[in-house]
């Protein structure tokens, strides 16, 4: 790895712990950011000539903090500003007395970094663009590029986001038990929309928005490392992986969706799959179940199928059932159809969804399942007003690509004779 | 004599490789595996899942089953090759290889004195 590539990854691993512990000392987001950009850029001077440092992390917390107060007293009394030479002569003495410092800190730093962005005043996307922007460090340019908006845009909405938490205020003292789940608890529904984001891409768009999925999870493992025991976060993390494996095979060469039966599990990534099913089999062991888990264990199932026809949907029902009772929604009993259709049959599963058709009369999966289960029934019209309606209400092109070669299927079966007969 | 070569290295480091970057360290390192394996010299070779996924028993009475690895430390246990080396020189020479593939982090050396790579019931 070249000198300015290995700087990278070592400036952004310790950009969470770093920044964190710059805003408690400073209790200003501006300025611990500030601070930190001064302290990389003098790693990026430093570093290749004396070597890395053993510690990055502490490295960085000590120089950005001794370059801010030496701003405040150059601005204060137009002092010199004093050779890096001398910062980096000090390093080893300091480093170890700041390790020392933060180590205790380091985990409420994170969470709390983690923490203000996902601030109840600020709508989902600013959350993400925050923690994009602060924890992950990714540029402005990088962030709008992934959410497909210009760069003037995203700035602008990173700098309301900022202005929004600057006058919310920031709790600093150390969290309490209660507090600190709570917290847990509003950090890990942040990282799984920023993986949302990416996950929910189309196929034009997925490459281009994978390193939100990718940045989630590198979120997630951090967050677990920090939270070892949470069979939550383990779950969310599970979660994360298992959805993330499927990656390659959700869309076909035309960026078509391919739907999960149809996907070629040989385009799975197995490494992704062990970790997600080592981390759901740990979290099971605690016996505190949990949505994340609940919904981990579900993709677990249909990681450990070889082929669609392997697919447990008895337990994916069970599992759902749970899910049901836990986090009551249409959306999770409409998923649980699904899991029913393919266990008690398609009757079973449409009488199921029949009563949600009031709540979910907007959303798109609803009608698609709903055609889907209708055709199966041969009960081609109604089935074919279910898909006019799920075209009418796709996020994608790709989604109403996918619903459009289910009608073709439906007009060309309901044709005299069918279609498949006739010669061309 | 076979020598285990254990690869410690910052987990949170190496976790923000870029799959590019992973996988450029990846094929450089199968370049000096590919030469010890044509000499016949290379044993089983691990790529350990994050600490995140490992689980810690601790053999107290009655044992006591930990999240996480068995050492919080800055650097962690992420691999391990297993070569046959004369002797220590030799091993030191294939970490050395390994590590300018793979810089970063270090090796720790440790003679293995009982191997059984393969149990069979017959």
């Amino acid at each position: 790895m070249s000198d300015t590539a290995w700087i990278d990854a070592a400036l952004t691993s310790a950009r969470p712990q770093a920044v964190g512990a710059l805003l408690r000392y400073f209790r200003n987001l501006d300025t611990a950011e500030e601070a930190f950009q001064n302290a990389c850029l003098r790693a990026l001077k430093n570093w290749p000539q004396n070597g890395p440092p053993r510690d990055p992390a502490a490295w960085l917390i000590m120089v950005g903090r001794n370059v801010a107060i030496d701003e405040v007293r150059r601005t204060s009394k137009q002092q010199a500003l004093p050779e890096d030479a001398a910062i980096s002569d000090l390093e080893d003495a300091e480093a170890a007395l700041t390790e020392r410092l933060d180590g205790s800190h380091y985990r409420d730093d994170i969470l709390r970094l983690l923490f203000i962005c996902c601030h109840p005043d600020l709508p989902a996307t600013q959350q993400i663009a925050l923690a994009l922007r602060i924890v992950s460090g990714l540029s402005v340019k990088q962030i709008a590029r992934a959410f497909l908006v210009s760069d003037a845009a995203m700035e602008q909405r990173v700098t309301r986001a900022k202005a929004r938490i600057a006058s919310a205020g920031v709790p600093f003292e150390t969290p309490g038990a209660v507090e600190r789940s709570e917290r847990l608890a509003a950090v890990a529904a942040m990282i799984y929309l920023i993986f949302n984001e990416g996950y929910s891409a189309s196929g034009d768009t997925s490459e281009i928005r994978k390193p939100l999925c990718e940045e989630a999870i590198r979120l997630a493992r951090l967050l677990l490392r920090l939270f070892q025991s949470e069979p939550e976060i383990m779950g969310l993390t599970s979660l994360l992986l298992l959805q993330h494996a499927r990656a390659a095979a959700r869309f076909d060469a035309g960026g078509e969706i391919v739907l999960l039966d149809d996907q070629d599990r040989a385009l799975w990534n197995r490494k992704l799959i062990a970790e997600g099913l080592a981390l759901i089999d740990k979290a099971m062991r605690h016996r505190r179940t949990g949505p994340y888990q609940i919904q981990a264990a579900v993709a677990a199932l249909h990681s450990r199928a070889a082929r669609p026809e392997d697919t447990d949907w008895a337990q994916i029902d069970l599992l759902y059932a749970t899910l049901e009772i836990m986090q009551p929604s249409p959306v999770v009993t409409l998923n649980r159809a699904v899991a029913v259709s393919k266990v008690r049959g398609p009757e079973a599963a449409l009488q199921m969804i029949e009563p949600l058709g009031e709540r979910l009369s907007g959303y798109f999966h609803f009608f698609g399942v709903r055609g889907a289960l209708l055709m199966q029934l041969g009960r081609h019209e109604e089935a074919r007003v279910a898909f006019d309606r799920a075209i009418a209400l796709a996020n994608t092109s790709a989604e109403a690509a996918h619903i459009r070669m289910h009608l073709d299927r439906l007009i060309r079966d309901s044709e005299p004779n069918g279609s498949k007969a006739s010669k061309k | 004599m076979l020598y285990a070569i254990l690869c410690y290295h910052d987990e949170d480091f190496v976790g923000s490789w870029t799959r590019d970057q992973d996988a450029a360290v990846m094929a450089k390192l199968a370049v000096v595996q590919d030469k010890l394996k044509k000499q016949g010299r290379l044993g089983p070779v691990a790529r350990l899942l994050p600490t995140t996924a490992a689980t810690t028993l601790r053999k107290d009475d009655p044992p006591v089953v930990i999240d996480g690895p068995y050492a919080e430390t800055k650097e962690q246990l992420l691999g391990f090759y297993i070569v046959d080396c004369e002797n220590l020189d030799g091993a030191l020479e294939v970490a050395r290889d390994l590590g300018t593939a793979n810089p970063g982090g270090a090796y720790e050396i440790r003679p293995v004195g009982f191997f059984q790579p393969q149990v069979h019931d017959r």
